[in-house]
């Protein structure tokens, strides 16, 4: 089987990139494929580099506060492109936040906090899941 | 469970220090306070004269709801402001930008045109309140709103007294916010400080700063050696244009975090102040003693800051703050119990603001000028940090100085390594983290307040009202002001003045960013792996 690939981007225009890239080397030495596309990263250009690069999850970060507004946007895209694709997405994110955006249709909300095993673990899950469906 | 035997940083600890441990030269090494090296502080006495500036960093939603916010510290005894701009701003978009609308009044205040830069200032004298900008990409452009807010107040530009960040090369390591390339990047930067070397005597132009790498990851010793190796790449670019090093090197100002080894981050203060002193005069021949005195602001980590057990942070930050203090600096930033969450809250904002003032008024630390001098540890501490940072600085030369070694991602390479490190060894229990990986039994979000609430309808609002004051302005005047700054970004004079006349002629930032976008492009950051 072959290893578990993740698209990892940042969307809207907060830079804060510490945690994804943390994200991003832990999962690589949990065996995945790592692919990150950077900041500043629109609907558009995230879920044809999903769909262009075969990934099993997206997972995107937002430390501004905007995340309500842009995983929105997001799942719109998701939903117009038509991919299958499940979205983990991390950053400063309030408990109540992410009762919304789980009820919004996000598979997995891990906010500043969360410790690295357990982002790596959900969205390896998250990614066998899509394999094996 | 014991404590480790070296700093965050890897320096190994012994259990005790003696007076073997602290070179021979020491008293030469110290120098008085206000007298190079400047490693006992940049002023004779200190606190005793003068308390450091209470500055807490806030902004958000339109002008006019950064303006409460900013009367609302004023009246509770803060010393000056500090404005955070919000993302769009920052990037140089109007509200009304499609790539803008989610982050409008988000993480700052928006601003698009000298209006809302009037507004943002209303009831606040400029030349009595000091300002810090924490601005980068359109620091010119936000500089020159600033000083037609001013002069529509009656403020004379001599007397205006702050500090724009204005810090581009830590942009593309760190927090992000560049639009152009480096090199044209770079030159804007200048241009803000030559300007400000003739018009702003009292303005620091730029805040040098190694504050935001160490946030997104690296140690003490690497945060020092990139704030003073991008001091010398500034320095060097300024005298390539012909000015003179004590023209302009009084006024740089840098900007350092304080985190929790107390005794490391206290060490790591002096060690700046006398490796700059060294630098100032061994590279550059400063023969004002004030080009190489080292002024800083410190900002407390976010980062060490958690999201369990938010109370906990309260803690954290007097540690923080002590830390800035006992390594003498000039404005101090706490930050908010509440930030893993959320904008703080106006009662986690008092709570900073009144850390500081304690520390001040009652713990009795500002008695006295660099209290741990002498001390074994803090001054073998102090070498250390110096050294290590001298051969790191020598590595970045070899390199080809920051720009080049920041172009290349050699330091954003130590930076994702470094942060990589610390959360393995959290989630190791190797680095220990109180409620979250030891203590960590009593909850999470237990004991946090009433948090911010983000106003939704502040975009839609900004629109509009730029959209009018668009409308209402001399739309000839407007167009050519905004050619003008054009002309001057291609040919290379000082783009401040063409951009002052355009701030009154009503430009928008957009409008300004858009030149230069044309003119030098945009960057794109390269894969980092």
């Amino acid at each position: 089987m072959r290893p578990t690939r993740v698209l990892l981007a940042k969307p809207g225009l907060d830079g804060h990139d510490r945690g994804i890239k943390v994200v991003a080397m832990a999962l690589r030495d949990a065996g995945a494929e790592v692919i990150y596309l950077g900041l500043r990263r629109t609907p558009e250009e995230i879920w044809r580099a999903a769909v262009d690069e075969d990934a099993d999850v997206v997972g995107v970060s937002v430390l501004s506060g905007a995340h309500v507004a842009l995983i929105e946007q997001l799942l719109v895209e998701r939903t117009r492109v038509g991919a299958d694709i499940p979205v983990v997405l991390g950053g400063t994110v309030p408990a109540d936040d992410a009762d919304v955006l789980r009820a919004m249709g996000v598979d997995a909300v891990h906010a500043v906090g969360s410790s690295l095993p357990d982002v790596v673990d959900s969205v390896l899950a998250l990614g066998a899941r899509e394999r094996t469906a | 469970m014991s404590a480790t035997d070296t700093t965050d940083a890897g320096i190994p600890v012994a259990p005790v220090y003696t007076d073997r441990d602290v070179a021979p030269d020491l008293s030469e090494r110290l120098g008085a306070p206000g007298e190079p090296p400047f490693t006992r502080g940049p002023y004779p006495t200190m606190y005793r004269g003068q308390l450091w500036t209470m500055r807490q960093f806030a902004g958000f939603g339109s002008a006019e709801d950064a303006n409460a916010r900013f009367h609302f510290l004023l009246e509770r005894g803060q010393s000056a402001l500090s404005v955070a701009f919000d993302l769009p701003t920052q990037l140089g978009y109007d509200s009304a930008h499609p790539s803008a609308v989610a982050d409008v009044g988000r993480v700052g205040v928006a601003i698009d045109t000298v209006d809302d830069m009037v507004d943002l200032f209303d009831g606040i004298p400029l030349d009595e309140i000091s300002v810090n900008f924490t601005i980068n990409a359109t620091a010119p452009i936000i500089l020159a709103m600033y000083l037609v807010a001013a002069e529509r107040q009656g403020a004379a530009a001599a007397s205006l007294a702050g500090t724009l960040q204005n810090d581009i090369l830590k942009e593309f390591l760190a927090r992000k916010t560049y639009i152009y390339p480096p090199v044209p990047s770079l030159r804007l930067s200048c241009d803000v400080i030559a300007y400000a070397a003739g018009a702003l005597p009292r303005f620091n132009p730029i805040s040098i700063t190694g504050y935001h790498a160490r946030e997104a990851g690296c140690d003490a010793i690497q945060e020092l050696a990139l704030a003073i190796a991008s001091a010398v790449a500034y320095s060097e670019a300024l005298v390539t244009r012909g000015m003179a090093f004590d023209s302009f090197a009084p006024r740089l100002s840098f900007h350092f975090a304080t985190t929790m080894d107390l005794f490391e981050e206290v060490a790591k203060l002096r060690a700046a102040r006398r490796l700059w002193y060294r630098i100032a005069t061994e590279r550059f021949g400063a023969n004002d003693p004030a080009s190489g005195r080292l002024r800083f602001f410190s900002g407390n980590s976010g980062t060490t800051l958690t999201a369990q057990q938010p109370l906990n942070n309260v803690v954290r930050s007097t540690i923080q703050c002590l830390g800035a203090v006992l390594g003498g600096a000039q404005s101090i930033h706490v930050m908010g119990y509440d930030e893993a969450y959320e904008i703080p809250s106006e009662e986690a904002v008092t709570l900073s603001l009144r850390t500081q003032q304690i520390i001040a008024l009652e713990s009795g630390v500002a008695r006295t000028a660099d209290p741990l001098a002498g001390s074994y540890y803090v001054e073998a501490l102090t070498d250390q940090l110096e050294a290590r940072a001298r051969t790191l600085l020598d590595e970045l030369d070899a390199a080809g100085g920051a720009a080049t070694a920041i172009e290349a991602g050699m330091p954003q390479r130590w930076i994702a390594e470094s942060a990589y490190r610390l959360e393995r060894d959290l989630a190791s229990g190797d680095r220990p983290r109180v409620g979250v990986n030891v203590f960590a039994a009593d909850g999470d979000q237990a004991h946090l307040g009433d948090m911010f609430a983000a106003d939704p309808g502040v975009a839609e609002r900004q629109a509009v009202r730029t959209a009018q004051r668009v409308a209402a302005r001399d739309a000839q005047a407007c167009r050519s002001a905004i050619e003008a700054v054009s002309a001057a970004a291609r040919d290379g004079g000082n783009v401040m003045p063409p951009l002052i006349d355009a701030a009154r002629a009503g430009a928008t930032l957009g409008e300004l960013a858009d030149v230069f976008r044309s003119v030098f492009g945009e960057f794109r950051e390269p894969q980092p792996w």
